[in-house]
């Protein structure tokens, strides 16, 4: 028994140093102290800061419950991601594509009646898919076309289908009575709530097969070891017989669908209808989730629960203290500098160490 | 320069080198690739510093930390690649650095007059307005040259000059360095070819790993010694080769092909034949449309007009897929930049372009076994000298990854292969290899085209030789009628003088 | 033509001219970083920065004008810290630019609670204001744009003038285009390649805080959450349209600034949702881009 116990530890031990998890691992607590640095210099308490975000995200088991259901569409977000990385393109669009796949959803949801459950919510997630995955194709193909980088085309496309999807709900989907809300989907399209009244719900499962799918395409399919083949460099790629923009298309088309399917959970699990700002921010999450991660999809989980938990926490800071939510916004955006800047923690260790040796000398 | 040390991480480049160069003399720097030449001259450019050494100028030790010290002390250095900027006129790249001003203002009408008067009283003609991507290669050498002088400088570093020229310019070249030398400047010429060394040189210094081998007057030496002293044992300059019968399969051929990039047309009307069990060569100096050429051939481009046949078969819509899937095997001109992924392991790219066998996948996955027994075999078989085959392609020198590509080319039992600069950036032991490796091939009945810029490796290895000029094949005879003037005279367009003579 | 069809002409100009300083502002600081080989990918939160310091500094001292200063000060020194990173500890510009817009993002809405205790917007402050050529304000069209002045519309013109001479005259800028074109080359031949970046990148942040405070001090005297929207982007799609030179600069953002305001003039009008014209920038923006020569300023292969 023992035996098997370090193998283990020795197993998951190897898997972290070898992943770089570590490196993201101090990327995150670098910017922890950054941002604790800045609370200070703003008049804010970061001790307290800290003790209500961590209390929000974990001190009872509905706020567990809510900090893991907040990582459900957060999950999704960094796989599309990383796909879509794997590939080389970076897909910035991830914002743009939950969103449609929130509406999409909710509208499959509500407006498809007479269908048995285990019909209906598969069906609301292929729609969702499929609108998410298109876009993903979309902004591809604006790509070649245009001969640009999708870094504008994606960020401009996310500000164009945010107004569009806010279109569709007034004139088309809208919900009487309410300002941007479609009406309640069907019970056959919801998603079972795990903790009874939060936003824990069945998502999570759907979440983890997702990852599971991306593991194995990752680790151990022909078309895994093509785009990653892509992604590294394009011009052999070609050469070696990979059609390149097909297969650059492929993957886009599952980041779409991955990203539009945060959305679905959301609508489907969380809400029960699609409401403006419902997921707003999530897709620059999955940025942060997927560099955090490493290009690995197991990484991409554990970054998601973490922002999950900063996610659920941070409504208590709000609540709690006078710090505003914002913070989590600032720590990502050091993460994400942190983690794409290896030499910046190094320049930072250096410096730590040596102001250390030079102190332990002088005494 | 004196004991000049210089090391990158564990790479020794230069290890205590002495070298002296005078007034009015031509010192030929040799030594392989990788010998450290190109290091020391960077060294003596200040565009690196030595972590040992000093250096002497006129009597004086100096330290030059950057390439203004030395160009201020009258260095200056002419780069194999060169340094120039597309965009702009020659005279604006001439003047760069030391531009004539009017207070902040640029006086780009003196640099057109200084840069003019500067060619017509060397002899460099170049016109000062022209816009620099529109000249050939040749008077680009001579934009550089012109930068040199410029600066009025008196040490001239030329690294690999006759690299991109052909023979009749490469002479050219040398009328001019013989009249800077008459002029009192020194001149240091960094190659490995031993031809040019003999031709141009008064005194060469061999460096071998870093280290000085020996400096010796030219008068001295003969090219066998030089090349022993250069790679430290005997070469071998011939290969042999089986006799092949008459009447051998054509097994690819490319008809009326015509190719189009951007308005321009690259490849004009070419037609070819490739024979089982003979090597093509395609002698031609860069930038003649080679490129396209394999290009089209290995299904990376689509001709405009023309068509590829494989036994005799007309392939309908060429991809890079559907020629590997055809038994055409690929080595790319660009190693970096197509033959390899330095991120992926060595196992890994042994089966890039052959994922899809199945030998190596089944309908969605790969067969992870199959794949790293594969790679193990090919890596021994080729002696591909690595760690392990997991380990990261970037860690392997510049001739083992080539020979990663050779290894995965030859298991695949091609056909055809479309062999493209297949030594460039290769060290002499690996190429000696990679050039056994090819006439094997032949022999076994294989179609080679070898297009190669290094005409000493076209002249070694081809059966055949076709030389491309401006996009069109301008001859196509047995190689054993083709001589260095006749194939110089060819590459820069000139009539087939031989040709004409022998129908007389 | 009656006077209230020449009354909209004239308001549809001057709406251009309004839309058009802060674009064009982005549009030279996109030029300036591109030509030596750097894309600015940061140019959103320089602009979210200054826009905020320039309001901060007209509330600590009730001057407009020290203001714009301190945003001009904060602009820059986020562009530098943009290029630390990126030059020094060679970062991904991409990433560093998403990293610097999400943490100034982040940022100014936290001191937005630190200094005001709002959460969306600030205290009206100081602003600075047009310049009156009262003499001009009935004459037809002229007097709707030439009236009223902004002092940044000065700022802006002489700068274009200033910089198509830089560019275009000056050792300086042949010496940024060799870095940006051929870097290596610039090396070889002395040039400091990396303290031109330095310098080129601060002279953007200054552009760009300049187009940033405009839209704060000079527009609307507030500062609200997410005021840029995107218009870094945007003047880096005009710089790429105009071949990061001057005058296409000007031509694109006129005629970006021209499209937008039309589309504001159509909006309520004949049931035109108004989500439809908020999206109009963007959907413009992508439609330029289609329509741009590209050349190899770097921004056509994604820098991961």
């Amino acid at each position: 028994m023992k035996d098997l116990f370090t193998r283990a530890w020795k197993k998951s031990k190897g898997f972290i140093l070898q992943s770089g998890a570590l490196f993201s691992i101090a990327a995150f607590v670098f910017s922890l102290i950054v941002s604790a640095a800045i609370m200070l210099l703003s008049g804010f308490d970061p001790l307290q800061g800290y003790s209500a975000l961590l209390s929000g995200a974990f001190g009872s088991w509905d706020n567990v419950a809510t900090t893991l259901g907040t990582a459900t569409p957060l999950i999704f977000a960094g796989l599309s991601v990383s796909i879509g990385k794997r590939a080389g393109f970076f897909n910035i669009g991830v914002e743009g594509q939950l969103l449609s796949g929130a509406l999409a959803a909710a509208v499959a949801g509500a407006y498809l009646k007479g269908l048995p459950a285990f019909i209906h919510i598969p069906l609301c997630f292929a729609i969702a898919w499929i609108v998410g995955g298109l876009i993903g194709v979309l902004s591809v193909k604006l790509k070649q076309f245009m001969k640009v980088s999708e870094l504008i085309i994606t960020v401009m496309l996310n500000y164009v289908i945010t107004y569009l999807v806010d279109i569709l709900v007034s004139e088309f989907f809208l919900n009487p009575g309410y300002v941007v809300r479609t009406p309640d989907i069907q019970a056959s399209a919801a998603l079972a709530p795990l903790v009874p009244l939060s936003r824990l719900n069945t998502g999570i499962f759907v979440a983890l097969a997702g990852t599971a799918l991306l593991y194995w395409i990752y680790r151990k399919t022909r078309f895994g070891y093509e785009i990653l083949a892509v992604g590294l460099n394009r011009r052999a790629a070609e050469t070696g017989g990979i059609a390149v923009n097909t297969k650059v298309s492929i993957a886009m088309f599952i980041s779409g669908g991955l990203a539009a399917m945060g959305g679905a959970v959301e609508s489907m699990g969380v809400h029960g209808y699609y409401i403006a700002n419902m997921v707003s921010g999530y897709g620059y999450d999955g940025l942060t989730i997927a560099i955090m991660g490493g290009g690995n999809p197991i990484g991409c989980v554990m970054a998601s629960v973490i922002f999950g938990a900063l996610r659920a926490g941070s409504s208590n800071m709000n609540r709690t203290t006078n710090i505003p939510g914002e913070f989590i916004t600032i720590l990502q955006a050091l993460v994400i500098l942190f983690v794409s800047a290896p030499l910046l923690i190094r320049y930072f260790k250096d410096k730590l160490t040596r102001t250390k040796s030079s102190g332990s000398e002088a005494a | 320069m004196r004991g000049i040390c210089k090391s990158f991480g564990l790479v020794n480049a230069n290890v205590d080198v002495d070298l002296d160069i005078a007034k009015g003399e031509i010192l030929s720097l040799l030594g392989e690739n990788g010998a450290g030449k190109t290091t020391l001259m960077n060294v003596l450019y200040g565009l690196l510093e030595p972590d040992a050494g000093t250096i002497w100028i006129n009597g004086r030790q100096e330290r030059i930390l950057s390439p203004l010290t030395a160009t201020a002390l009258g260095i200056s250095m002419v780069h194999q690649h060169f340094m120039l900027v597309n965009t702009l006129t020659v005279a604006e790249n001439v003047v760069l650095g030391y531009e004539p001003r009017k207070g902040a203002f640029f006086d780009r009408a003196r640099a057109f007059e200084e840069v003019g008067r500067l060619s017509e009283e060397y002899g460099l003609r170049v016109d000062p307005h022209a816009e620099v991507s529109t000249l050939p290669v040749g008077m680009k050498q001579r934009v550089e040259i012109l930068k040199a002088l410029y600066r009025k400088s008196d040490i001239l570093i030329l690294d690999e000059p006759t690299a991109v020229l052909t023979p009749g310019e490469a002479d050219d070249l040398f009328e001019v360095l013989r009249q800077f030398k008459q002029s009192g400047k020194a001149i240091i010429l960094i190659t490995h070819k031993l031809k040019e060394t003999m031709q141009a040189a008064d005194r060469i210094t061999i460096l071998r790993q870093g280290r000085v081998v020996r400096t010796m007057p030219r008068v001295e030496a003969d090219v066998d010694q030089l090349a022993e002293m250069m790679v430290g044992r005997r070469i071998v300059f011939s290969i042999g080769r089986k006799e092949m019968p008459k009447g051998l399969p054509v097994l690819m051929s490319i008809r009326h092909a015509t190719l189009k990039r951007e308005g321009v047309a690259k490849l004009k009307d070419i037609n070819i034949d490739v024979h089982g069990g003979e090597i093509l060569g395609i002698a031609g100096v860069d930038g003649n449309g080679q490129t396209e050429l394999a290009e089209v051939l290995t299904g990376l481009q689509r001709l405009n007009e023309g068509a590829i046949y494989i036994n005799g078969a007309p392939v309908k819509a060429p991809t890079p897929a559907k020629m590997l899937e055809l038994k055409v095997g690929h080595i790319p001109e660009d190693r970096t930049t197509r033959g390899v992924i330095r991120n992926f392991s060595v196992s890994q790219n042994l089966i890039l372009g052959y994922q899809r066998s199945a030998r190596f996948s089944g309908r969605l996955q790969l067969k992870k076994r199959a794949v790293d027994a594969f790679a193990k075999n090919t890596a021994e078989k080729f002696d591909i000298r690595c760690g392990s085959i997991d380990d990261p392609l970037s860690s392997l020198s510049g001739g083992n990854q080539q020979k990663v590509v050779i290894g995965r080319v030859m298991s695949e039992d091609p056909r055809i292969v479309i062999a493209a600069q297949p030594t460039r950036g290769v060290d002499i032991g690996a190429v000696e290899y990679i050039h056994e490796r090819i006439v094997e091939l032949r022999d076994a009945g294989k179609a080679i085209l070898l297009i190669s810029a290094d005409l000493d490796e076209v002249i070694k290895l081809a059966d055949r030789i076709s030389v491309i000029y401006d996009g069109r094949i301008v001859s196509d005879d047995e190689a054993k009628n083709y001589d260095e003037r006749r194939l110089g005279a060819l590459m820069t367009g000139q009539a087939d003088e031989s040709r004409r003579e022998a129908d007389r | 033509m009656d006077a209230q069809m020449l009354d909209n002409i004239g308001s549809l100009l001057a709406s251009t001219v309004n839309i058009f300083i802060p674009i064009t502002f982005a549009a030279i600081a996109s030029c300036f970083s591109a030509r030596t080989g750097i894309i600015n990918m940061a140019l959103d939160g320089i602009m979210l920065v200054s826009a905020f310091f320039a309001v901060y500094g007209s509330y600590l001292t009730g001057n407009a004008w020290f203001g714009l200063g301190l945003g001009i000060v904060a602009g820059v020194a986020i562009a530098l810290f943009f290029s630390v990173i990126t030059i020094k500890f060679r970062c991904s510009q991409a990433l560093a630019g998403l990293g610097i817009n999400m943490l100034a993002k982040g940022l100014t809405i936290v001191l937005l609670q630190a200094i005001w205790n709002a959460k969306g917007k600030s205290a009206i402050v100081e602003g600075i204001d047009v310049i009156r050529f009262d003499a001009i304000a009935g004459v037809p069209i002229l007097g709707s744009i030439f009236a009223q002045i902004p002092p940044l519309l000065i700022v802006l013109v002489a700068s274009l003038a200033l910089v198509q001479v830089v560019f275009f005259r000056t050792v300086f800028g042949l010496r940024m285009h060799v870095t940006g074109e051929n870097p290596v080359a610039a090396r070889s031949l002395g040039i400091k390649v990396e303290r031109m970046q330095y310098v080129c990148m601060i002279i953007s942040g200054v552009f760009a805080s300049l187009g940033g405070a405009y839209l704060s001090i000079c527009d609307v005297s507030i500062f609200s959450r997410d005021m840029v929207a995107g218009r870094g982007f945007i003047g880096m799609a005009v710089a790429i349209f105009g071949a990061n030179q001057p005058v296409g600069c000007i031509l694109g953002g006129l005629l970006f600034g021209f499209a937008q305001s039309l589309q504001y003039r159509l909006q309520g009008g004949a049931g035109i949702p108004t989500q439809l014209v908020q999206m109009m920038p963007y959907v413009l923006t992508l439609v330029a881009l289609a329509f741009s020569k590209k050349d190899t300023s770097g921004l056509t292969e994604s820098r991961l």
